[in-house]
Protein backbone atom coordinates (compact mmCIF):
# COMPACT_ATOMS: atom_id res chain seq x y z
CA UNK A 1 0.00 0.00 0.00
CA UNK A 2 2.74 2.46 0.99
CA UNK A 3 4.62 1.61 -2.13
CA UNK A 4 1.57 2.21 -4.31
CA UNK A 5 0.95 5.56 -2.59
CA UNK A 6 4.56 6.61 -3.09
CA UNK A 7 4.32 5.61 -6.71
CA UNK A 8 1.25 7.76 -7.26
CA UNK A 9 2.90 10.71 -5.53
CA UNK A 10 5.99 10.25 -7.69
CA UNK A 11 3.84 10.12 -10.81
CA UNK A 12 1.95 13.27 -9.83
CA UNK A 13 5.19 15.10 -9.12
CA UNK A 14 6.49 13.87 -12.45
CA UNK A 15 3.44 15.26 -14.20
CA UNK A 16 3.64 18.60 -12.41
CA UNK A 17 7.36 19.37 -12.57
CA UNK A 18 7.08 21.47 -15.76
CA UNK A 19 4.54 23.72 -14.01
CA UNK A 20 6.74 24.48 -11.03
CA UNK A 21 8.31 27.38 -12.87
CA UNK A 22 11.80 26.01 -12.32
CA UNK A 23 12.64 25.06 -15.87
CA UNK A 24 16.05 23.89 -14.84
CA UNK A 25 14.69 21.03 -12.77
CA UNK A 26 12.35 20.07 -15.54
CA UNK A 27 15.33 19.75 -17.90
CA UNK A 28 17.09 17.60 -15.30
CA UNK A 29 14.17 15.19 -15.45
CA UNK A 30 14.80 14.50 -19.13
CA UNK A 31 17.98 12.44 -18.68
CA UNK A 32 16.17 10.64 -15.86
CA UNK A 33 13.55 9.36 -18.30
CA UNK A 34 16.20 8.11 -20.71
CA UNK A 35 18.38 6.54 -18.04
CA UNK A 36 15.31 5.07 -16.38
CA UNK A 37 14.43 3.09 -19.50
CA UNK A 38 18.02 2.00 -20.07
CA UNK A 39 18.29 0.87 -16.44
CA UNK A 40 15.08 -1.15 -16.58
CA UNK A 41 16.88 -3.18 -19.24
CA UNK A 42 20.17 -3.38 -17.36
CA UNK A 43 18.36 -4.53 -14.26
CA UNK A 44 16.55 -7.30 -16.12
CA UNK A 45 19.99 -8.59 -16.97
CA UNK A 46 21.57 -8.13 -13.54
CA UNK A 47 18.85 -7.93 -10.90
CA UNK A 48 16.70 -10.63 -12.43
CA UNK A 49 19.03 -12.83 -14.50
CA UNK A 50 22.23 -12.39 -12.50
CA UNK A 51 24.45 -11.17 -15.35
CA UNK A 52 26.36 -7.95 -14.70
CA UNK A 53 27.07 -6.06 -17.92
CA UNK A 54 29.81 -3.46 -18.03
CA UNK A 55 28.95 -2.64 -21.61
CA UNK A 56 25.37 -1.50 -21.42
CA UNK A 57 26.43 1.96 -22.62
CA UNK A 58 27.01 0.37 -26.02
CA UNK A 59 23.27 0.17 -26.52
CA UNK A 60 22.64 3.60 -25.07
CA UNK A 61 25.16 5.04 -27.54
CA UNK A 62 23.62 2.98 -30.32
CA UNK A 63 20.23 4.53 -29.69
CA UNK A 64 21.81 7.99 -29.59
CA UNK A 65 23.63 7.52 -32.88
CA UNK A 66 20.55 6.13 -34.58
CA UNK A 67 18.76 9.34 -33.58
CA UNK A 68 21.67 11.41 -34.91
CA UNK A 69 21.93 9.45 -38.13
CA UNK A 70 18.21 9.62 -38.82
CA UNK A 71 17.77 13.31 -38.07
CA UNK A 72 20.94 14.70 -39.68
CA UNK A 73 21.85 12.21 -42.40
CA UNK A 74 18.52 10.82 -43.49
CA UNK A 75 16.39 13.81 -42.58
CA UNK A 76 13.83 11.55 -40.92
CA UNK A 77 12.47 13.44 -37.93
CA UNK A 78 9.58 11.27 -36.76
CA UNK A 79 10.63 10.11 -33.29
CA UNK A 80 8.43 7.02 -33.50
CA UNK A 81 10.33 5.88 -36.60
CA UNK A 82 13.64 6.68 -34.92
CA UNK A 83 12.71 4.67 -31.83
CA UNK A 84 11.64 1.77 -34.01
CA UNK A 85 14.94 1.95 -35.86
CA UNK A 86 16.79 2.09 -32.55
CA UNK A 87 15.10 -1.09 -31.43
CA UNK A 88 15.88 -2.86 -34.70
CA UNK A 89 19.49 -1.69 -34.66
CA UNK A 90 19.85 -2.77 -31.04
CA UNK A 91 18.57 -6.22 -31.97
CA UNK A 92 20.94 -6.48 -34.93
CA UNK A 93 23.85 -5.68 -32.62
CA UNK A 94 22.59 -7.62 -29.59
CA UNK A 95 22.09 -10.90 -31.46
CA UNK A 96 25.75 -11.56 -32.35
CA UNK A 97 27.21 -9.96 -29.21
CA UNK A 98 24.63 -11.69 -27.02
CA UNK A 99 25.30 -15.09 -28.57
CA UNK A 100 28.95 -14.68 -27.64
CA UNK A 101 28.51 -13.05 -24.24
CA UNK A 102 25.96 -15.44 -22.76
CA UNK A 103 28.38 -18.30 -23.21
CA UNK A 104 30.12 -16.82 -20.18
CA UNK A 105 29.01 -15.79 -16.73
CA UNK A 106 30.19 -13.60 -13.85
CA UNK A 107 33.38 -11.63 -14.44
CA UNK A 108 33.94 -13.19 -17.86
CA UNK A 109 30.55 -12.00 -19.03
CA UNK A 110 31.26 -8.57 -17.56
CA UNK A 111 34.64 -8.31 -19.26
CA UNK A 112 33.28 -9.43 -22.61
CA UNK A 113 30.47 -6.87 -22.51
CA UNK A 114 33.05 -4.26 -21.51
CA UNK A 115 35.16 -5.28 -24.51
CA UNK A 116 32.25 -4.95 -26.92
CA UNK A 117 31.41 -1.55 -25.45
CA UNK A 118 34.96 -0.34 -25.98
CA UNK A 119 35.00 -1.82 -29.47
CA UNK A 120 31.97 0.24 -30.31
CA UNK A 121 33.55 3.30 -28.72
CA UNK A 122 36.61 2.88 -30.94
CA UNK A 123 34.38 2.48 -33.95
CA UNK A 124 32.55 5.72 -33.15
CA UNK A 125 35.82 7.47 -32.46
CA UNK A 126 37.74 6.31 -35.52
CA UNK A 127 35.20 6.15 -38.33
CA UNK A 128 35.11 9.86 -38.70
CA UNK A 129 33.19 10.04 -41.97
CA UNK A 130 30.38 7.90 -40.70
CA UNK A 131 30.18 9.00 -37.07
CA UNK A 132 31.86 12.39 -36.85
CA UNK A 133 34.65 10.94 -34.71
CA UNK A 134 35.37 12.76 -31.48
CA UNK A 135 33.10 15.62 -32.50
CA UNK A 136 30.13 13.32 -32.54
CA UNK A 137 26.97 13.92 -34.53
CA UNK A 138 24.28 16.49 -34.11
CA UNK A 139 20.80 15.36 -33.20
CA UNK A 140 18.05 17.58 -34.57
CA UNK A 141 14.74 18.24 -32.90
CA UNK A 142 12.44 15.38 -33.82
CA UNK A 143 8.74 15.41 -34.62
CA UNK A 144 6.59 13.94 -31.86
CA UNK A 145 3.58 12.07 -33.23
CA UNK A 146 4.03 13.99 -36.45
CA UNK A 147 4.10 17.40 -34.74
CA UNK A 148 7.19 19.58 -35.05
CA UNK A 149 6.16 22.30 -32.54
CA UNK A 150 7.97 24.94 -34.58
CA UNK A 151 6.46 27.78 -32.57
CA UNK A 152 8.28 26.62 -29.43
CA UNK A 153 11.87 27.50 -28.59
CA UNK A 154 14.26 24.79 -27.51
CA UNK A 155 13.61 24.84 -23.77
CA UNK A 156 9.81 25.15 -23.96
CA UNK A 157 9.82 22.28 -26.46
CA UNK A 158 11.95 20.11 -24.20
CA UNK A 159 10.09 20.75 -20.97
CA UNK A 160 6.74 20.80 -22.74
CA UNK A 161 5.82 18.22 -25.35
CA UNK A 162 9.09 16.33 -25.20
CA UNK A 163 8.94 16.06 -21.42
CA UNK A 164 5.55 14.36 -21.50
CA UNK A 165 6.52 12.23 -24.47
CA UNK A 166 9.53 10.93 -22.52
CA UNK A 167 7.53 10.45 -19.35
CA UNK A 168 4.90 8.47 -21.24
CA UNK A 169 7.59 6.34 -22.84
CA UNK A 170 9.16 5.62 -19.45
CA UNK A 171 5.76 4.58 -18.11
CA UNK A 172 5.16 2.31 -21.08
CA UNK A 173 8.64 0.82 -20.74
CA UNK A 174 8.15 0.27 -17.01
CA UNK A 175 4.77 -1.36 -17.63
CA UNK A 176 6.21 -3.70 -20.26
CA UNK A 177 9.12 -4.59 -17.99
CA UNK A 178 6.76 -5.13 -15.07
CA UNK A 179 4.78 -7.60 -17.18
CA UNK A 180 8.01 -9.34 -18.19
CA UNK A 181 9.31 -9.82 -14.66
CA UNK A 182 5.93 -11.06 -13.37
CA UNK A 183 5.55 -13.53 -16.24
CA UNK A 184 6.57 -17.19 -16.35
CA UNK A 185 9.53 -16.00 -18.43
CA UNK A 186 10.54 -13.65 -15.63
CA UNK A 187 10.33 -16.45 -13.10
CA UNK A 188 12.65 -18.57 -15.22
CA UNK A 189 15.13 -15.68 -15.36
CA UNK A 190 15.08 -15.38 -11.58
CA UNK A 191 15.58 -19.11 -11.18
CA UNK A 192 18.68 -18.78 -13.39
CA UNK A 193 19.99 -15.94 -11.20
CA UNK A 194 19.48 -18.07 -8.10
CA UNK A 195 20.84 -21.39 -9.32
CA UNK A 196 21.44 -22.03 -13.01
CA UNK A 197 22.37 -25.69 -12.52
CA UNK A 198 19.14 -26.50 -10.79
CA UNK A 199 17.16 -24.44 -13.29
CA UNK A 200 18.54 -26.62 -16.08
CA UNK A 201 17.40 -29.79 -14.32
CA UNK A 202 13.94 -28.28 -14.09
CA UNK A 203 13.96 -27.94 -17.87
CA UNK A 204 14.98 -24.28 -18.18
CA UNK A 205 17.37 -23.85 -21.11
CA UNK A 206 19.59 -21.39 -19.31
CA UNK A 207 21.61 -20.03 -22.20
CA UNK A 208 18.56 -19.28 -24.33
CA UNK A 209 16.95 -17.35 -21.48
CA UNK A 210 20.12 -15.40 -20.82
CA UNK A 211 20.30 -14.55 -24.50
CA UNK A 212 16.72 -13.27 -24.56
CA UNK A 213 17.35 -11.20 -21.43
CA UNK A 214 20.39 -9.75 -23.17
CA UNK A 215 18.31 -8.80 -26.22
CA UNK A 216 15.59 -7.16 -24.14
CA UNK A 217 18.18 -5.27 -22.08
CA UNK A 218 19.83 -4.09 -25.28
CA UNK A 219 16.70 -2.71 -26.83
CA UNK A 220 15.68 -0.93 -23.62
CA UNK A 221 19.18 0.54 -23.58
CA UNK A 222 18.84 1.81 -27.13
CA UNK A 223 15.42 3.37 -26.53
CA UNK A 224 16.85 5.09 -23.44
CA UNK A 225 19.81 6.29 -25.47
CA UNK A 226 17.61 7.82 -28.15
CA UNK A 227 15.61 9.73 -25.54
CA UNK A 228 18.76 10.81 -23.74
CA UNK A 229 20.43 12.38 -26.73
CA UNK A 230 17.60 14.59 -27.98
CA UNK A 231 17.82 17.15 -25.13
CA UNK A 232 21.61 17.45 -25.50
CA UNK A 233 21.36 17.58 -29.28
CA UNK A 234 24.58 15.64 -29.62
CA UNK A 235 25.59 11.99 -29.92
CA UNK A 236 29.24 11.67 -28.99
CA UNK A 237 31.51 8.67 -28.56
CA UNK A 238 31.80 9.13 -24.80
CA UNK A 239 28.28 7.74 -24.56
CA UNK A 240 29.80 4.34 -25.38
CA UNK A 241 32.85 4.79 -23.14
CA UNK A 242 33.25 2.32 -20.29
CA UNK A 243 32.85 5.00 -17.62
CA UNK A 244 29.34 5.58 -18.94
CA UNK A 245 28.60 1.89 -18.47
CA UNK A 246 30.07 2.32 -15.01
CA UNK A 247 27.66 5.15 -14.29
CA UNK A 248 24.75 2.95 -15.31
CA UNK A 249 25.91 0.24 -12.93
CA UNK A 250 26.37 2.89 -10.23
CA UNK A 251 22.79 4.11 -10.64
CA UNK A 252 21.51 0.56 -10.44
CA UNK A 253 23.47 -0.18 -7.25
CA UNK A 254 22.58 3.17 -5.72
CA UNK A 255 18.85 2.57 -6.10
CA UNK A 256 18.99 -1.16 -5.41
CA UNK A 257 18.97 -3.86 -8.06
CA UNK A 258 16.93 -6.27 -5.95
CA UNK A 259 13.90 -4.10 -6.45
CA UNK A 260 11.94 -3.35 -9.61
CA UNK A 261 11.87 0.39 -8.95
CA UNK A 262 15.33 0.57 -7.40
CA UNK A 263 17.22 1.44 -10.58
CA UNK A 264 14.71 4.20 -11.40
CA UNK A 265 15.23 5.73 -7.98
CA UNK A 266 18.97 5.31 -8.47
CA UNK A 267 18.89 7.18 -11.78
CA UNK A 268 16.85 9.98 -10.24
CA UNK A 269 19.10 10.41 -7.22
CA UNK A 270 22.26 10.11 -9.30
CA UNK A 271 21.22 12.85 -11.71
CA UNK A 272 20.07 15.33 -9.07
CA UNK A 273 22.96 14.56 -6.75
CA UNK A 274 25.47 14.94 -9.57
CA UNK A 275 23.94 18.28 -10.42
CA UNK A 276 24.17 19.52 -6.85
CA UNK A 277 27.62 18.16 -6.05
CA UNK A 278 29.07 19.40 -9.35
CA UNK A 279 27.99 22.91 -8.52
CA UNK A 280 29.66 22.69 -5.10
CA UNK A 281 32.98 21.14 -5.97
CA UNK A 282 35.02 20.15 -8.97
CA UNK A 283 35.96 16.97 -7.10
CA UNK A 284 32.48 15.56 -7.53
CA UNK A 285 33.90 12.24 -8.74
CA UNK A 286 35.61 11.86 -5.39
CA UNK A 287 32.31 12.43 -3.60
CA UNK A 288 30.57 9.95 -5.86
CA UNK A 289 33.28 7.36 -5.31
CA UNK A 290 32.79 7.69 -1.57
CA UNK A 291 29.01 7.40 -1.95
CA UNK A 292 29.40 4.24 -4.04
CA UNK A 293 31.72 2.71 -1.44
CA UNK A 294 29.26 3.50 1.35
CA UNK A 295 26.32 2.10 -0.58
CA UNK A 296 28.09 -1.14 -1.43
CA UNK A 297 29.41 -1.67 2.11
CA UNK A 298 26.50 -0.51 4.24
CA UNK A 299 23.47 -0.58 1.96
CA UNK A 300 23.93 -3.49 -0.41
CA UNK A 301 20.22 -3.34 -1.17
CA UNK A 302 20.55 0.28 -2.23
CA UNK A 303 18.24 3.15 -1.37
CA UNK A 304 15.20 0.97 -2.01
CA UNK A 305 16.47 -1.33 0.72
CA UNK A 306 15.96 1.52 3.21
CA UNK A 307 12.26 1.66 2.35
CA UNK A 308 11.82 -2.06 2.58
CA UNK A 309 13.57 -2.50 5.90
CA UNK A 310 14.66 -5.98 6.82
CA UNK A 311 11.49 -7.73 5.79
CA UNK A 312 11.63 -7.22 2.07
CA UNK A 313 12.64 -10.33 0.19
CA UNK A 314 14.39 -10.35 -3.11
CA UNK A 315 11.87 -10.13 -5.92
CA UNK B 1 6.49 -55.03 -21.07
CA UNK B 2 8.45 -54.73 -24.29
CA UNK B 3 11.36 -52.66 -23.13
CA UNK B 4 12.74 -51.42 -19.83
CA UNK B 5 12.07 -47.80 -18.88
CA UNK B 6 15.74 -47.06 -18.45
CA UNK B 7 18.52 -49.27 -19.68
CA UNK B 8 22.29 -49.02 -19.54
CA UNK B 9 24.33 -51.58 -21.43
CA UNK B 10 28.01 -52.29 -21.08
CA UNK B 11 28.77 -48.83 -19.75
CA UNK B 12 32.40 -47.90 -19.29
CA UNK B 13 33.29 -44.48 -18.02
CA UNK B 14 36.85 -43.19 -17.82
CA UNK B 15 38.37 -40.16 -16.14
CA UNK B 16 41.73 -40.06 -17.87
CA UNK B 17 43.27 -43.42 -17.04
CA UNK B 18 40.96 -44.01 -14.13
CA UNK B 19 38.15 -46.43 -14.81
CA UNK B 20 35.10 -45.19 -12.91
CA UNK B 21 32.65 -47.65 -14.41
CA UNK B 22 33.71 -50.90 -15.94
CA UNK B 23 31.06 -52.69 -17.96
CA UNK B 24 27.92 -51.79 -16.02
CA UNK B 25 24.59 -53.02 -17.35
CA UNK B 26 21.38 -52.13 -15.63
CA UNK B 27 17.75 -52.13 -16.66
CA UNK B 28 15.07 -50.42 -14.61
CA UNK B 29 11.43 -51.34 -15.20
CA UNK B 30 8.23 -49.58 -14.33
CA UNK B 31 7.21 -49.84 -10.73
CA UNK B 32 10.68 -50.25 -9.31
CA UNK B 33 12.39 -48.40 -6.48
CA UNK B 34 16.07 -49.05 -7.06
CA UNK B 35 18.78 -48.11 -4.60
CA UNK B 36 22.37 -47.86 -5.71
CA UNK B 37 24.79 -48.56 -2.86
CA UNK B 38 28.51 -48.95 -2.53
CA UNK B 39 31.54 -47.57 -0.73
CA UNK B 40 33.07 -44.22 -1.63
CA UNK B 41 34.69 -44.30 -5.05
CA UNK B 42 32.58 -47.24 -6.19
CA UNK B 43 31.25 -45.18 -9.09
CA UNK B 44 27.76 -44.38 -7.80
CA UNK B 45 27.76 -40.74 -8.79
CA UNK B 46 29.35 -41.54 -12.15
CA UNK B 47 26.63 -44.09 -12.78
CA UNK B 48 23.95 -41.56 -11.89
CA UNK B 49 25.59 -39.02 -14.19
CA UNK B 50 25.57 -41.56 -17.01
CA UNK B 51 21.99 -42.63 -16.35
CA UNK B 52 20.81 -39.02 -16.38
CA UNK B 53 22.54 -38.18 -19.63
CA UNK B 54 24.97 -35.74 -18.05
CA UNK B 55 28.02 -37.84 -18.78
CA UNK B 56 28.51 -39.63 -22.07
CA UNK B 57 29.96 -43.07 -21.39
CA UNK B 58 33.22 -44.00 -23.12
CA UNK B 59 31.61 -47.16 -24.41
CA UNK B 60 28.17 -48.63 -23.97
CA UNK B 61 24.69 -47.21 -24.36
CA UNK B 62 22.04 -45.59 -22.17
CA UNK B 63 18.45 -45.65 -23.31
CA UNK B 64 15.45 -44.07 -21.69
CA UNK B 65 12.07 -45.09 -23.11
CA UNK B 66 14.03 -46.54 -26.02
CA UNK B 67 15.79 -43.27 -26.78
CA UNK B 68 19.54 -42.85 -26.61
CA UNK B 69 20.19 -40.28 -23.89
CA UNK B 70 23.99 -40.43 -23.69
CA UNK B 71 25.17 -36.92 -22.87
CA UNK B 72 21.91 -35.17 -23.85
CA UNK B 73 22.09 -32.78 -20.91
CA UNK B 74 19.58 -31.74 -18.27
CA UNK B 75 17.13 -29.66 -20.32
CA UNK B 76 16.33 -32.37 -22.86
CA UNK B 77 16.33 -34.91 -20.07
CA UNK B 78 13.59 -33.02 -18.28
CA UNK B 79 11.60 -32.76 -21.50
CA UNK B 80 11.87 -36.53 -22.00
CA UNK B 81 10.49 -37.17 -18.55
CA UNK B 82 13.39 -37.76 -16.23
CA UNK B 83 14.07 -35.61 -13.19
CA UNK B 84 17.01 -35.52 -10.84
CA UNK B 85 17.73 -34.14 -7.42
CA UNK B 86 21.11 -33.60 -5.86
CA UNK B 87 23.10 -34.72 -2.88
CA UNK B 88 23.79 -31.24 -1.61
CA UNK B 89 20.91 -28.92 -0.89
CA UNK B 90 20.06 -27.40 -4.24
CA UNK B 91 17.48 -24.64 -4.06
CA UNK B 92 16.74 -21.17 -5.38
CA UNK B 93 17.49 -19.31 -2.12
CA UNK B 94 15.48 -16.15 -2.76
CA UNK B 95 12.53 -17.75 -4.54
CA UNK B 96 9.53 -18.75 -2.49
CA UNK B 97 8.36 -22.33 -2.16
CA UNK B 98 5.56 -21.67 -4.65
CA UNK B 99 7.92 -20.02 -7.13
CA UNK B 100 10.42 -22.86 -6.88
CA UNK B 101 7.79 -25.43 -7.75
CA UNK B 102 6.36 -23.09 -10.40
CA UNK B 103 9.67 -23.07 -12.28
CA UNK B 104 9.25 -26.78 -12.95
CA UNK B 105 5.55 -26.49 -13.74
CA UNK B 106 6.14 -23.60 -16.14
CA UNK B 107 8.86 -25.45 -17.99
CA UNK B 108 6.88 -28.68 -18.08
CA UNK B 109 3.90 -26.85 -19.59
CA UNK B 110 6.16 -25.14 -22.12
CA UNK B 111 5.24 -21.71 -20.75
CA UNK B 112 8.78 -20.58 -20.06
CA UNK B 113 8.85 -18.15 -22.94
CA UNK B 114 5.49 -16.52 -22.39
CA UNK B 115 6.56 -13.11 -21.23
CA UNK B 116 3.32 -11.15 -21.25
CA UNK B 117 1.04 -13.29 -19.10
CA UNK B 118 1.09 -12.81 -15.36
CA UNK B 119 2.31 -15.93 -13.64
CA UNK B 120 0.14 -15.46 -10.58
CA UNK B 121 -2.97 -15.43 -12.81
CA UNK B 122 -2.09 -18.58 -14.72
CA UNK B 123 -4.63 -20.96 -13.19
CA UNK B 124 -3.17 -24.08 -14.72
CA UNK B 125 0.23 -23.33 -13.21
CA UNK B 126 -0.95 -22.16 -9.80
CA UNK B 127 -3.26 -25.13 -9.39
CA UNK B 128 -0.52 -27.60 -10.22
CA UNK B 129 1.85 -25.79 -7.86
CA UNK B 130 -0.70 -26.04 -5.06
CA UNK B 131 -1.22 -29.75 -5.79
CA UNK B 132 2.48 -30.56 -5.62
CA UNK B 133 3.03 -28.35 -2.57
CA UNK B 134 0.21 -30.18 -0.84
CA UNK B 135 1.80 -33.57 -1.43
CA UNK B 136 4.97 -32.40 0.26
CA UNK B 137 3.31 -30.60 3.15
CA UNK B 138 4.18 -27.15 1.87
CA UNK B 139 0.61 -25.88 1.71
CA UNK B 140 1.18 -23.37 4.51
CA UNK B 141 4.69 -22.45 3.43
CA UNK B 142 4.02 -21.39 -0.15
CA UNK B 143 5.09 -17.79 0.41
CA UNK B 144 8.28 -18.47 2.33
CA UNK B 145 11.63 -17.86 0.65
CA UNK B 146 13.43 -21.18 0.21
CA UNK B 147 16.44 -20.01 2.19
CA UNK B 148 14.34 -19.63 5.33
CA UNK B 149 13.28 -23.31 5.36
CA UNK B 150 14.75 -25.94 7.65
CA UNK B 151 17.41 -28.24 6.25
CA UNK B 152 14.92 -31.07 5.88
CA UNK B 153 12.38 -28.85 4.13
CA UNK B 154 15.05 -27.58 1.77
CA UNK B 155 15.83 -31.12 0.67
CA UNK B 156 12.14 -31.84 0.37
CA UNK B 157 11.61 -28.71 -1.72
CA UNK B 158 14.42 -29.77 -4.03
CA UNK B 159 12.67 -33.11 -4.50
CA UNK B 160 9.23 -31.47 -4.79
CA UNK B 161 10.39 -29.22 -7.63
CA UNK B 162 11.80 -32.26 -9.44
CA UNK B 163 8.48 -34.08 -8.91
CA UNK B 164 6.61 -31.09 -10.32
CA UNK B 165 8.08 -31.96 -13.70
CA UNK B 166 5.72 -34.95 -13.59
CA UNK B 167 8.57 -37.20 -14.67
CA UNK B 168 8.30 -40.89 -15.51
CA UNK B 169 11.42 -41.61 -13.60
CA UNK B 170 13.28 -39.73 -10.92
CA UNK B 171 16.89 -40.08 -9.87
CA UNK B 172 17.66 -38.97 -6.35
CA UNK B 173 21.23 -38.49 -5.19
CA UNK B 174 21.16 -39.06 -1.43
CA UNK B 175 17.75 -37.52 -0.79
CA UNK B 176 18.26 -37.67 2.97
CA UNK B 177 21.91 -36.69 3.34
CA UNK B 178 22.57 -33.98 5.88
CA UNK B 179 19.30 -34.28 7.75
CA UNK B 180 18.62 -35.85 11.12
CA UNK B 181 17.65 -39.51 11.38
CA UNK B 182 14.17 -38.60 12.52
CA UNK B 183 13.63 -36.37 9.49
CA UNK B 184 15.01 -38.98 7.13
CA UNK B 185 12.01 -41.23 7.47
CA UNK B 186 9.60 -38.32 7.15
CA UNK B 187 11.31 -37.31 3.92
CA UNK B 188 11.21 -40.84 2.53
CA UNK B 189 7.57 -41.39 3.47
CA UNK B 190 6.57 -38.08 1.87
CA UNK B 191 8.61 -38.83 -1.19
CA UNK B 192 7.27 -42.32 -1.78
CA UNK B 193 3.70 -41.18 -1.15
CA UNK B 194 4.05 -38.26 -3.55
CA UNK B 195 5.60 -40.49 -6.21
CA UNK B 196 2.55 -42.75 -6.12
CA UNK B 197 0.11 -39.86 -6.31
CA UNK B 198 1.92 -38.14 -9.15
CA UNK B 199 2.35 -41.39 -11.05
CA UNK B 200 6.12 -41.61 -11.18
CA UNK B 201 6.91 -44.97 -12.70
CA UNK B 202 10.31 -45.63 -11.18
CA UNK B 203 12.67 -44.17 -8.60
CA UNK B 204 16.42 -44.59 -8.54
CA UNK B 205 18.29 -43.36 -5.53
CA UNK B 206 21.85 -43.32 -4.31
CA UNK B 207 21.84 -43.71 -0.56
CA UNK B 208 24.35 -44.34 2.20
CA UNK B 209 21.90 -44.93 5.00
CA UNK B 210 21.34 -48.69 4.92
CA UNK B 211 18.23 -48.52 7.08
CA UNK B 212 16.62 -46.26 4.50
CA UNK B 213 17.85 -48.45 1.67
CA UNK B 214 16.43 -51.63 3.17
CA UNK B 215 13.14 -50.08 4.23
CA UNK B 216 12.15 -48.47 0.97
CA UNK B 217 13.80 -50.17 -2.02
CA UNK B 218 12.53 -53.21 -3.79
CA UNK B 219 15.79 -53.64 -5.58
CA UNK B 220 19.35 -52.89 -4.54
CA UNK B 221 22.30 -52.52 -6.88
CA UNK B 222 25.64 -52.80 -5.11
CA UNK B 223 28.59 -51.19 -6.86
CA UNK B 224 32.20 -51.85 -6.06
CA UNK B 225 35.21 -50.51 -7.95
CA UNK B 226 33.13 -49.62 -10.96
CA UNK B 227 31.42 -52.98 -11.32
CA UNK B 228 28.08 -54.34 -10.23
CA UNK B 229 28.76 -56.64 -7.31
CA UNK B 230 25.17 -57.62 -6.77
CA UNK B 231 21.75 -56.68 -8.12
CA UNK B 232 18.95 -58.16 -6.11
CA UNK B 233 16.03 -57.72 -3.75
CA UNK B 234 16.82 -56.45 -0.24
CA UNK B 235 16.52 -60.04 1.02
CA UNK B 236 18.94 -61.25 -1.62
CA UNK B 237 21.41 -58.56 -0.66
CA UNK B 238 21.17 -59.43 3.03
CA UNK B 239 22.08 -63.01 2.26
CA UNK B 240 25.03 -62.08 0.08
CA UNK B 241 28.05 -62.34 2.38
CA UNK B 242 30.39 -60.62 -0.05
CA UNK B 243 28.16 -57.59 -0.41
CA UNK B 244 27.54 -57.33 3.29
CA UNK B 245 31.29 -57.40 3.90
CA UNK B 246 32.41 -54.91 1.26
CA UNK B 247 29.50 -52.56 0.88
CA UNK B 248 27.37 -52.53 3.94
CA UNK B 249 29.89 -53.29 6.63
CA UNK B 250 29.44 -55.29 9.79
CA UNK B 251 27.82 -52.56 11.83
CA UNK B 252 24.89 -52.45 9.48
CA UNK B 253 24.27 -56.18 9.29
CA UNK B 254 20.55 -56.29 9.79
Amino acid sequence: MIRRALLIVALLVGLLVPFLGRDYYATLMLPFFGYGIALLGLNLLFGYTGLLSFGHALFVALGAYVAAFFTTRLGILHLELILFASILTALVVAVPTGLLCVRYVKIYFGMLTLAFGMLFYSFLYKFYHLTGGDEGMRVLRPKLLGQSFESLDKVPFLIGPYYYYSLALLLVAAFVMWRIVRSPFGLCLRSIRENPDKAEYLGVSVRRYRFLAFLIAGLFGAVGGTLLTIPTGLADPLLAYWTHSGNLVFMMLLGGFANFLGPLLGAFVFIFLQDQVMSLTEYWRFVFGAILAIVVIFFPRGLMGLFEGQAGGRG
Amino acid sequence: MSQPLLEAQGVRALYGDYVALDGVSLAVDEGQFVSIVGPNGAGKTTLVNVLTGLLRPSTGTVRFKGENIAGIGPVKLAALGMARSFQLVNIFPALTVAETIAVAVVSQHGRGFSWWTTLARDRQVTERVAEVADLFGFATKLGLPARTLSQGDKKLLDVASAFALMPHIIVLDEPTSGVSTRDKNTIMETLVGAAKRIGIKAIIQVEHDMDIVFSYSDRIVALHQGRILADSTPEGIRENEQVVATVIGKTHRP
